[in-house]
């Protein structure tokens, strides 16, 4: 056979996509930060602080407030285990309760598509009503547009929320310490295997149900139970995202251990399958809490009474400061890093 | 997990390197042709568990990687066009073609649709007769056969608005090309399993024979992946090299002879440009002419793009494991996997892709 130049196997000049939104952007990941450090924070950020976290704080009078706001666009509306009214009050209602606030009222405006039916935002605007008792949060204002068909997909619900930080409590990305013990509420990767499994009708023969839910009673009871340093609920982007970015905003080294990961069987074998990893996947109803090491079994104890801490498990520690990383023990006893996910998560080939 | 957990199993993974540690007397270099052998190692960190000895070199089975920028450039083209709903797996949206990806053109209002099958691309087109449906079929033996049927099935339809715009390439050429090469250091092969699933093993005697290199027919966990290097450490230690196989609850010598069938009933041999190094002889499937109408590159006319690759990565070096990831001067810095010069980063299964999630420590150290 004739010799193959191997060394003129070359790739292309990069491509930056800078002209155009990509939906990657939304992602989570590190597109998502590029957008934001390029464009939102040079522009709009510069009164916040922390607009890293989940929530904003506001001081008036000398009580701080968090802050917070979330649009929502999920498709299909509805899938196993909840819908996109549920989801608009819980991604809020959670985001409140990240930073340790107790939420006090939301906001609600709905972009609606000519041509959706009335029964859909009806059972919409049903559940949204149930997942608000059930966080004890109310909608004290709302807004409604109507959009031309083609310019919306059916129905977009963003909602803003307003809680209360109580005196003592100081939860932020930036507040891991060295020895920290890194705790997960359940297990991770249900909501986006669920979501995704509806929408492409991937037929797996379980259904499996998204764990959106609202978290503010169990961050509550885990707040009187310990010192929490930080709270992040892995939406977007999944728990190795979550892990990077308090990893840089705290700087310090994380080690998480893959065997202690509560992953479902569905969910493992529907990864294994589209050649996902659980670490990416979303979650709608889990938080992961660094918590002050002398404090774990009591903050454990208490989030395994809750229902929505009953699988809570530790994951982890933070065991330097001084370099922000990622590591993972892996099941089989190696090491490697965990990063943020790049863009859009992508099934691979074969 | 059933079929899982058994082959990640801890204790075992212990034996096995110590076993391997035991017979390896001098270096080795070992070649893993396929970039999911390649994530597998780094993703469970087992590359940094194997005795010093072995050198692992990651080889060119990422078909995304290897597909040729012109192939990437006649994509765009295609979806680019009105009255074009392009399909392709996810992993190709993201690799730049000269001017853009995948993903800019469906930013720019192209329809351009992620698919889990190519069946899927069949469906789309008959329920929407009004537009021409493309299914972008890359990938090695392992998809090549899924895609057949798809065309099958258009055929037997008689669904007019389906086409495919072919770039499957096959490995044993590849691995052929590799070990002609005069700079060649891969002394042994692990072949990739998923592939052998398919097409079974009976290419690889004659390779193992005439350039004197066993070949281990591996899988994708790590209780496989230490298999199937202990077996190649075994034959290299003992000056043999011959074709066997460590991944028996998938492949048996013939391979799967109806995925086989609906391969050449569709396609056949021809040759086939791999991105960077040139065209390889008879290295790759294209639609045999019963099936011409289904070509893509014919109904929209884009068979005359050729596309002129700039010279700013290693990843030829690296292909032929004469260089490591973190040996390109580029990596981490020019590109990423935000910006990828290249195929190997972008594709999960690029080996410059699994340095970069599961190693970058090392460079920035």
């Amino acid at each position: 056979m004739a010799e193959f130049d191997f060394e003129g196997y070359t790739c292309p000049v990069p491509i930056r996509p800078t002209d155009t939104v990509v939906l990657g952007h939304g992602s989570g990941g590190t597109l998502s930060r590029d957008l934001l450090n390029r464009l939102f924070l040079p522009e709009l950020g510069k009164a916040a602080p922390r607009a890293l976290d989940d929530s904003a704080v506001v001081v008036m009078d000398g009580q701080r407030y968090a802050i917070t706001t979330d649009s929502h666009v999920v498709s299909p509306l509805f899938f196993p285990g909840g819908d996109i009214g549920r989801l608009a009050i819980c991604g809020t209602v959670n985001d409140l309760a990240m930073i340790g606030a107790t939420p006090i009222a939301l906001t609600c405006g709905f972009v609606l598509e000519e041509g959706l039916s009335f029964d859909v935002l009806q059972r919409v605007v049903v559940s949204m009503k149930e997942a608000a008792h059930e966080a004890g949060i109310y909608i004290a204002a709302g807004d409604t547009k109507v959009v031309q068909k083609g310019s919306a997909d059916r129905l977009f619900i963003n909602t803003s929320g307003i809680g209360k930080i109580n005196e003592g409590v100081n939860i932020s990305g930036a507040n891991a310490n060295d020895g920290d013990v890194i705790i997960i509420s359940g297990t991770i990767g249900d909501h986006g295997i669920a979501v995704l499994s509806a929408r492409e009708n991937l037929g797996f023969e379980t259904t499996l149900e998204s764990d959106v839910a609202p978290l503010n009673h169990l961050v509550k009871a885990m707040i009187s139970a310990g010192e929490i340093r930080v709270l992040r609920d892995p939406t977007r982007g999944g728990l190795a995202t979550s892990l990077v970015e308090i990893a840089e905003q705290s700087n310090v080294t994380i080690e998480i251990d893959e065997q202690s990961l509560p992953v479902k069987p569905a969910v493992k074998a529907a990864c294994e399958m589209l050649g996902f990893d659980p670490l990416y996947v979303a979650n709608e109803g889990k938080l992961a809490a660094f918590v002050k090491e002398a404090d774990t079994e009591k903050v454990l104890d208490v989030m395994k009474k809750m229902k929505y801490g009953a699988d809570a498990a530790v994951i982890g520690r933070v065991i330097g400061a001084g370099k922000s990383q990622v590591r993972m023990r892996t099941a089989i006893g190696g090491t490697r890093l965990v990063d943020m996910l790049p863009g859009e998560m992508l099934p691979r080939i074969c | 997990m059933k079929y899982l957990d058994e082959y990640r199993d801890p204790a075992k993974v212990k034996s096995l390197l110590r076993e391997i540690e035991s017979i390896v007397t001098r270096d080795w270099v070992i070649m893993e042709i396929c970039g999911g052998q390649t994530h597998a190692f780094l993703q469970h960190g087992l590359d940094d568990m194997l005795p010093p000895q072995i050198e692992l070199v990651h080889g060119p089975g990422c078909p995304v990687c290897v597909t040729p920028l012109e192939q990437i450039d006649k994509a765009i083209a295609i979806a680019s066009q009105p009255d074009v709903i392009f399909t392709s797996y996810g992993d190709m949206l993201r690799v730049p073609g000269s001017s853009k990806d995948l993903f800019a053109v469906r930013a720019n209002g192209g329809d351009v649709r992620v698919v889990y099958s190519p069946l899927e691309a069949v469906q789309i087109a008959e329920s929407n007769l009004d537009k021409q449906v493309v299914f972008f079929a890359i990938g090695f033996e392992t998809t090549a056969p899924a895609n057949a049927m798809a065309v099958m099935q258009a055929k037997h339809k008689n669904i007019q608005n389906f086409f495919v715009l072919v770039s499957h390439v096959r490995v044993p050429p590849a691995m052929e090309a590799i070990l002609s090469s005069s700079k060649n250091r891969v002394q042994a092969f692990l072949a990739a399993g998923h592939v052998c699933a398919v097409m079974g093993f009976h290419e690889y005697p004659p390779i193992a024979e005439k350039y004197h290199v066993p070949i281990v027919v591996t899988g994708f966990e790590p209780i496989d992946l230490l298999n199937g290097l202990l077996a190649a450490v075994k034959q290299l230690e003992a000056g043999r090299a011959v074709a066997e196989n460590q991944y028996q609850r998938a492949v048996r010598f013939e391979g799967n002879a109806s995925a086989q069938r609906s391969l050449r009933s569709v396609f056949e041999s021809v040759d086939r440009k791999w991105r960077g190094i040139g065209v390889i002889p008879q290295s790759g499937w294209g639609l045999s002419p019963e099936f011409q109408m289904f070509d893509a590159e014919k109904k929209f006319n884009v068979e005359n793009i050729f596309t002129q690759e700039s010279p700013l990565c290693i990843a030829g070096e690296i292909l032929q494991g004469l260089k490591k990831p973190l040996q390109c001067s580029a990596f981490g810095k020019e590109c990423t996997q935000q910006t990828p010069l290249g195929a190997p980063m972008v594709s999960a299964e690029g080996a410059c892709a699994a340095y970069y999630k599961y190693h970058r420590d090392v460079v920035y150290g």
